[in-house]
C-alpha cells in the first residue's frame, strides 16, 4: 500500500572524508529494502505530474507500481521504453526541477526520489545484454537501405541511435573526440558518473543494438553532412553540443593558471589527468583553487580541485547559494567535502606574477537587487567596495558559446540571432533531411534536455522514413 | 580504425622525424594550413601537429615533428606498419591563399619548415610566385630543402655557422630579399615564437602583410577548451578554429610564449619519467 507520510529515503554514500582522497563514485544507491521503502511513497496519481516534467516522458508511476510489486524486470522495461539511458539520467539529471518538482508529495517537501528508484532499477541491469534490456521492442535490423548518421557522440545522439535502432535502423555516430559519449566522458567526472560500469555500459548496448562508432571524425572536416546524404543515409542528425567557453573579459584571464572549466575537466576526465603521469595528459594543479559560477560544471571542477590535493577550494559566485543553477545534490555534497562558498563576489582582475602565473584574484563585492529575467535577483556591483583573494589556479565556469566547427562548413543550416541551430517542432533543421538538438540548439543545457529533443527527433525520422507510423 | 606508419625518415636523427600515415579521410579533405591531432595509444595524450603534406591518391598525409616531451619521443621510437591510435582532423582554416600572381615569401625555421612546405605548394599550385627562406643551424639540418627546390623558383638558405647559404639568421635573408624586390604581396612565417616575431619585426618597415601560424597548446583542437587561446588585435581568438594562421602584426607573441610555458612543470615529469624507462634512449 502506498505510504507517503514516510520520509523520503536517503541514498547513501561515500564519507566526504574518504571520497575526497578516491575517485569512485560519491552517491552509493539503494538497497532493495530502501528501493522498495521509497517505491511505497508513491501514490500513483491518475494524472501524474511527475511525467509531464520528464523530458523523455518516462512512465513513472506505473514503473514505480512495478517495483512496488518486487517485479524489476517490468519497472525497467517500462523506463526503457521511453529512455535509452536510465542509469546515466538516474544520476545526473536535475530531477528537483523536472519529475520531483512536479511530484505531488514536493508540497509537503518530500517528493518520492524518482531519480533514486531510476537508478537503482537501471543498475540492477546494466550488466545484461541489449537484447534482454530492450524488452519487447526487436534488436533486429529490419531494413537495410533505412540508414541514418548522427555527428556527435553525446547524449542526444545516443538517444537517437538507441530509438531508431531498436526499431530496426542502421545508426552510424560519428564523434569528434577519441572517445564516444560527449559531455558523459569529457564532462562529467568519475566519481558522479563512473565511465567504465555505467557509460561504456549504456554504449554498448547500443553497439549490440547494431549501432557502429566512429571516432575521430570531425563533422564538416572529416566529413561534410552534405557528403553523407550523398552517401545514402536517409536522415543525418546534428548532435554537435557544445562549443568555446565563455570568459568574464577581464584583466589577466590569459595568465597561466587560468583556464576555462572545459579544459580543466577535458584534461581530467577524459584524459584520465587524474591518473597522470601513468596516463599523458597532465591536469592543471593548483594549492589555492578558485572556481568561477555555480552550475554542474562549476561543482564538478571544485570537487575534482579537493580531489587532486588542493589546500583550498573556493566557489566564485555574483549571486548567493539560494539561486546556484547547480543540482541541489552537488552543492550539497560540494559543501560536506570542503568547497568553500564565496557568496555575492565577481572577480575585477587576476593577478600575475612575473612568470605570467596567476597569484591573486580582485573580486567586486556585489548585492542582490530586483528579480531579472530568469526570474532571480539580478547582482549589482556595490560602489567601492572589492577584496582580493590568494589563487593560483582559477577556473572559469560561464557556459559555453555554439560550437561553430561544423556550423562555419555548412551554411545550408540556418542558425538563429544567437549562433545556434534553428529547428522546426519535429528538430528539423532548414537542410532537408537534417536534423538537431542538445546544446547547438538550445546553448548549454543538461543531458536530459539533449535526449528529449534527440527523442523527438527520432521520432520525425522514424516516421520520415516508415519505420513508425501515427 | 587505428593509422598506420606507412613511412618513416630520421631526418635529424633522435631530434626530428617525417611520417607518413595511412588517414584516408583526412588526405582527400585537408588544405594547406590545416592540422591534425594525434594520440599515440590508450594513455597517450592529444596533441596537434601541422599537416605537411597530403596524398589524396595513396590516402595519406604527412607530419614532421620535433622531440619535445613525452609524445613527440613515443612517437618517434615508432616504427614503418606500427599504428597510431587516434589522428583526427583536418582541424583549423586552411590558409587564405589567393591566385593573384605575384611574389609570396614563406619563411621557415626548424620543424616550421615542413608546415611552410604545404601552404608553400599551396601558392605554388594557385599560380603564384613562391620564394622560400629557410634556416637552421647547419646544413645537416636543414629539412624540407630538396622538396621546396622541387616547385620552387626560389629557395633562400640560411644557416648559424655558414655551411650553406648565407651566414646567419633567417630574418637577415629575408631584409636582403624584401630590398631587392618591392612588389612582395605577402609574407609567410612558421617556426618557434621568437622567429616569427623577428620576421614580423624585419617585414613591417616595408608595410608588406605577414601571415604567421601559431602553435598554441591544445587538448581537443575542435574548439571546446579554449586552452589555445590568444590575443590578436587585442581580442581574444582561439587556434584551433579561428586560426592556425593570424596576421603577423597583431598577433600579441608575448603572451604566446608565456602560455606555452603553462604546464612546463608536469610535462618535464612525464617525459623524465619516460627517458628513465627508456634507459636514457628516445
Amino acid at each position: 500500500m502506498a505510504n507517503p507520510k514516510a520520509s523520503r529515503v536517503d541514498m547513501r554514500c561515500q564519507d566526504p572524508e574518504v571520497r575526497i582522497k578516491n575517485f569512485n563514485e560519491v552517491a552509493l544507491g539503494y538497497s532493495p529494502e530502501e528501493a522498495q521503502l521509497e517505491a511505497s511513497r508513491c501514490l500513483n496519481c491518475k494524472r501524474p505530474l511527475c511525467v509531464s516534467g520528464c523530458p523523455v516522458e518516462v512512465p513513472i508511476p506505473q514503473f514505480i507500481m512495478a517495483l512496488q510489486e518486487g517485479d524489476l524486470d517490468a519497472a525497467f522495461s517500462i523506463i526503457k521504453s521511453t529512455n535509452s539511458l536510465p542509469a546515466i539520467c538516474g544520476r545526473v539529471c536535475p530531477q528537483e526541477n523536472q519529475c520531483e518538482g512536479k511530484c505531488i508529495l514536493t508540497a509537503k517537501g518530500n517528493p518520492v526520489a524518482i531519480g533514486r528508484l531510476e537508478r537503482y532499477v537501471a543498475d540492477h541491469f546494466i550488466a545484461l545484454d541489449a537484447c534482454n534490456q530492450t524488452g519487447n521492442i526487436t534488436c533486429r535490423l529490419t531494413d537495410p537501405n533505412a540508414r541514418v548518421a548522427c555527428i556527435g557522440g553525446g547524449p542526444a545522439s545516443i538517444t537517437v541511435a538507441g530509438y531508431l535502432a531498436a526499431r530496426g535502423v542502421k545508426v552510424d555516430i560519428y564523434e569528434a573526440l577519441h572517445e564516444m559519449g560527449g559531455v558523459l566522458v569529457y564532462g562529467i567526472p568519475e566519481f558522479r558518473l563512473p565511465k567504465e560500469g555505467v557509460v561504456a555500459k549504456e554504449l554498448q548496448v547500443l553497439e549490440e543494438l547494431g549501432v557502429t562508432f566512429y571516432t575521430n571524425w570531425v563533422g564538416g572536416k572529416t566529413i561534410s553532412v552534405k557528403k553523407l546524404l550523398d552517401d545514402g543515409y536517409s536522415a543525418v542528425f546534428v548532435g554537435v553540443g557544445a562549443g568555446l567557453p565563455k570568459f568574464f573579459n577581464v584583466p589577466g584571464e590569459n595568465l597561466n593558471g587560468v583556464l576555462s572549466a572545459n579544459e580543466y575537466l577535458t584534461r581530467i576526465n577524459l584524459g584520465r589527468g587524474y591518473l597522470f603521469p601513468e596516463y599523458d595528459t597532465p591536469p592543471y594543479e593548483g594549492k589555492h583553487v578558485t572556481v568561477y559560477g555555480a552550475g554542474n560544471v562549476a561543482m564538478d571542477a571544485a570537487r575534482w580541485a579537493l580531489r587532486l590535493g588542493a589546500e583550498s577550494v573556493s566557489l566564485i559566485y555574483r549571486r548567493t547559494k539560494a539561486e546556484m543553477p547547480a543540482r541541489h545534490e552537488e552543492l550539497e555534497h560540494a559543501i560536506e567535502e570542503g568547497v568553500l562558498i564565496e557568496e555575492l563576489v565577481a572577480p575585477l582582475e587576476f593577478i600575475g606574477d612575473e612568470k605570467g602565473n596567476v597569484q591573486e584574484v580582485k573580486l567586486q563585492i556585489m548585492e542582490l537587487g530586483e528579480p531579472d529575467a530568469s526570474g532571480r535577483r539580478s547582482p549589482r556591483p556595490k560602489a567601492g567596495e572589492t577584496k582580493s583573494l590568494k589563487t593560483d589556479l582559477v577556473v572559469i565556469a560561464l557556459g559555453t558559446q555554439a560550437n561553430k566547427v561544423l556550423l562555419d562548413e555548412t551554411p545550408e543550416i540556418k542558425l538563429n540571432k544567437w549562433g545556434y541551430i534553428e529547428v522546426d517542432e519535429n528538430q528539423e533543421t532548414s537542410m532537408p533531411g537534417v536534423y538537431s538538438g542538445g546544446d547547438i540548439v538550445t546553448g548549454a543545457a543538461t543531458v536530459i534536455m539533449a535526449m528529449g529533443a534527440g527523442r523527438k527527433a527520432a521520432k520525425a525520422i522514424a516516421k520520415k522514413i516508415g519505420v513508425i507510423e501515427e | 580504425m587505428p593509422f598506420r606508419i606507412v613511412k618513416k625518415q630520421e631526418l635529424i636523427p633522435g631530434r626530428t622525424s617525417m611520417m607518413v600515415l595511412d588517414a584516408p579521410q583526412i588526405a582527400v579533405s585537408a588544405k594547406p594550413g590545416n592540422f591534425v591531432i594525434l594520440r599515440n595509444d590508450a594513455k597517450g595524450e592529444r596533441y596537434p601537429l601541422t599537416i605537411a603534406d597530403t596524398n589524396p591518391e595513396n590516402g595519406t598525409i604527412t607530419i614532421v615533428f620535433l622531440v619535445m616531451g613525452k609524445s613527440t619521443a613515443v612517437l618517434n621510437n615508432m616504427k614503418e606498419g606500427e599504428e597510431l591510435l587516434d589522428v583526427c582532423g583536418p582541424l583549423g582554416m586552411a590558409t587564405h591563399i589567393e591566385k593573384h600572381g605575384g611574389t609570396v615569401i614563406c619563411v621557415g625555421g626548424g620543424t616550421g619548415v615542413a608546415a611552410m612546405h604545404h601552404i608553400a605548394k599551396g601558392h605554388h599550385v594557385a599560380g603564384n610566385h613562391v620564394v622560400s627562406v629557410i634556416g637552421a643551424r647547419s646544413e645537416d639540418l636543414l629539412l624540407f630543402r630538396g622538396e621546396l627546390e622541387s616547385f620552387c623558383p626560389e629557395v633562400a638558405i640560411s644557416t648559424d655557422d655558414g655551411s650553406c647559404g648565407h651566414k646567419g639568421l633567417v630574418t637577415e635573408v629575408l631584409q636582403m630579399r624584401l630590398e631587392k624586390d618591392k612588389s612582395i604581396k605577402e609574407v609567410v612565417a612558421i617556426g618557434p615564437v621568437p622567429m616569427m616575431r623577428a620576421v614580423v619585426n624585419t617585414v613591417k618597415p616595408f608595410g608588406v602583410p605577414v601571415t604567421v601560424s601559431l602553435n598554441s597548446m591544445m587538448v581537443d583542437g575542435i574548439g571546446m577548451c579554449g586552452a589555445c587561446r590568444v590575443t590578436v588585435g587585442g581580442e581574444v581568438r582561439f587556434t584551433c578554429v579561428h586560426g592556425p594562421e593570424f596576421d603577423g602584426y597583431k598577433v600579441d607573441f608575448g603572451e604566446l610564449q608565456q602560455r606555452l610555458g603553462a604546464l612546463r612543470s608536469p610535462e618535464k615529469v612525464s617525459f623524465e619519467n619516460y627517458q628513465c624507462k627508456c634507459g636514457g634512449h628516445n
